[in-house]
């Protein structure tokens, strides 16, 4: 139940896309969002859907741990479908009752919205599933690192969502120790009416708050003992490092997005 | 017929995700009424997935666990009940505290079975005795008690349902060496008063030799050793080779042994040894 959250999940591996510096998928995957909303066709969406299954296919991710992180969406998805259906009006108009018609136009602008939804959530996917949530943060560390000359804090930003995604797994596992040492003393979460549910929730989320604020502690007196004072002059370990194949992904994006920027201008 | 019994129970982590882990493979084994069981084995061997099957809270990705002759899996209902009569004691279970008092915090399970005021209050009373809970802590929060306290209350939580088997899973973990004897000894007091059947998990050779009649050796999710505490610390090399050690005591009667001191193999009590030395003191030999 819990454990099948995906969000910021990485799988491990060694592909091209693996290797990538965790920047240059970062600025991709920005440049491929804004293919996508640049496209308006077929034939563009053709493209860049060509594009996606390409780098899943690079990157050795079984399409099926993609599509799984789809799930939690598809309320959203159908909801998007469904209004667009019935809201836009044009073309030729295939059935109609009472305040209700389809038209082409409908059609044509559900499946895209829907295609754009889905693409988005898999590409952005296909990024924390082969970046580990450590190189992310340091590379938008790096990328963001700009705005700290308008004292917007990057550094504690970026600690922050680390030290998130680092206890993301831990408090999971955490939260299902708790769920089973409860079950084990008969508690019931599945049945009764939302009120019992609700209250029934208690027993899992008292522990769980009173040993995340232990954790807190714990790891800020560990930090602190080790010196931790913030950013300032702090090195890294860990350089990151961007090699040629870096740049000839990131120029490859450009010309990608431009292309397709050239292809909306001439009407497809 | 035994009170446990599985049947080429195996249990994979994850199954079909990259993550795959196998963590228990074809276990077949039986518990009889009353046993006291010890379970050992290195950390990762599987001792804690093996006994979550125990009381249904985890289902086996393959074969079956009886409990009176009965799958406890063949039905919700039976999954639901199966969780009284089989208590389970997690490992560090004071984390699980969450009521305000300690008195509604050990009446959690009681109250889940849906007693009597008058019945559950009993319970609570008799479960915190076992453990040795004064009442005077019953109206404090959980959270400002000891850490031993905090032990004993969440045992006491579970005792109160009044389980046929109650099942520790590394109940001594992370306590002081009086606080792991004491609450040992609470363990084989409530056995002698209730009759009920024990699994004891830990990797302190110490602790299981002192109180169990059985012992399972896991190691990489398959049983390698179901024995007596005597013939399995008999073998102490092949313990040594799956990571685990024998008590010190035992370690001692074989060094004795090397220096021709003749005391028995079976040792592996501090009081046994001393009856041992004793005995040969006097010219005899026994266990
Ligand atoms: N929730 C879980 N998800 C995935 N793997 C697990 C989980 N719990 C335990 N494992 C794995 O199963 C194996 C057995 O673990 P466990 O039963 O906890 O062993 P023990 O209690 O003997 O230390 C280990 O390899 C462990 O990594
Ligand atoms: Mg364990």
């Amino acid at each position: 139940m819990l454990k099948d959250i995906t969000l910021g999940q990485y799988f491990p591996g060694n592909s091209f896309i693996h290797r990538l510096d965790p920047r240059t998928k970062l600025m991709c995957t920005i440049v491929y969002i804004a293919a996508l909303f640049v496209a308006k066709s077929y034939v563009t969406y053709g493209i860049l859907l060509l594009m996606l299954c390409l780098s899943v296919a690079v990157s050795r991710i079984k399409p099926s741990a993609l599509l799984k992180g789809l799930k939690p969406l598809a309320l959203i998805i159908v909801f998007t479908a469904i209004l667009n259906l019935f809201y836009i009006k044009g073309g030729k108009e295939l059935v109609s009752f009472w305040v209700l018609s389809i038209t082409t136009e409908g059609i044509k602008t559900a499946l895209f919205m829907v295609f754009r939804i889905m693409m988005l959530i898999t590409g952005t996917f296909l990024l924390t599933y082969t970046t580990t949530p450590m190189a992310l943060t340091d590379g938008l560390e790096i990328i963001l690192n700009p705005l700290k000359k308008i004292h917007v804090p990057v550094h504690e930003f970026a600690m922050m969502m680390s030290i998130a995604l680092r206890f993301i797994p831990t408090l999971i596992e955490e939260a299902d120790k708790i769920t089973n040492a409860q079950k084990a003393r008969g508690a019931d979460f599945e049945t009764g009416k939302l009120t019992e549910r609700a209250k029934a929730l208690l027993p899992l989320l008292v522990p769980l708050f009173v040993s995340a604020f232990r954790r807190a502690d714990e790891l800020a007196i560990a930090m602190e003992s080790r010196c931790y004072h913030g950013g300032e002059g702090r090195t890294r370990m860990k350089k990151l490092s961007m090699k040629a194949s870096d740049f000839i992904t990131i120029f490859a994006s450009l010309v990608f997005l431009t292309g397709i920027i050239v292809l909306v201008q001439f009407g497809f | 017929m035994p009170i446990i019994k599985t049947e080429a129970l195996t249990h994979v982590y994850s199954k079909g995700s990259p993550f795959e882990s196998v963590a228990l493979e074809n276990i077949n084994i039986e518990i009889a009424q009353g046993e006291f069981v010890g379970l050992i084995g290195h950390t990762g061997s599987g001792k804690s997935t093996f006994v979550q099957h125990l009381n249904g809270l985890l289902l086996p990705t393959n074969g079956r666990v009886l409990m009176d002759g009965a799958d406890i899996n063949s039905s919700k209902k039976l999954r639901h009940e199966i969780r009284f009569k089989v208590g389970l004691v997690f490992q560090y279970p004071e984390y699980q505290l969450f009521e305000e008092t300690v008195y509604k915090d050990i009446s959690f399970g009681p109250r889940n079975m849906k007693l009597s005021k008058q019945e559950i209050d009993e319970r609570v009373r008799e479960a915190a005795g076992f453990v040795g809970v004064p009442e005077s802590l019953f109206e404090k929060s959980p959270l400002e008690i000891s850490g031993g306290q905090k032990r004993r209350v969440a045992i006491a939580g579970v005792i109160a349902m009044r389980p046929d088997v109650l099942i520790l899973d590394e109940p001594t973990a992370g306590l002081d060496p009086e606080g792991c004897e004491s609450i040992l000894n609470n363990i084989s007091d409530y056995r002698r008063a209730t009759g009920a059947t024990i699994i004891l998990v830990s990797h302190s050779m110490e602790d299981i030799a002192k109180i169990s009649e059985r012992l399972i050796v896991f190691d990489g999710g398959h049983i390698v050793m179901d024995d007596s505490p005597m013939e399995v610390f008999s073998q102490a090399d092949r313990l040594r080779s799956i990571g685990l050690d024998v008590p010190v005591v035992t370690d001692i009667a074989t060094r004795l042994r090397e220096l021709s001191i003749y005391v028995p193999e079976c040792c592996y009590t501090v009081s046994q040894l001393r009856d041992a030395i004793l005995s040969l003191k006097k010219g005899g030999s026994s266990c």
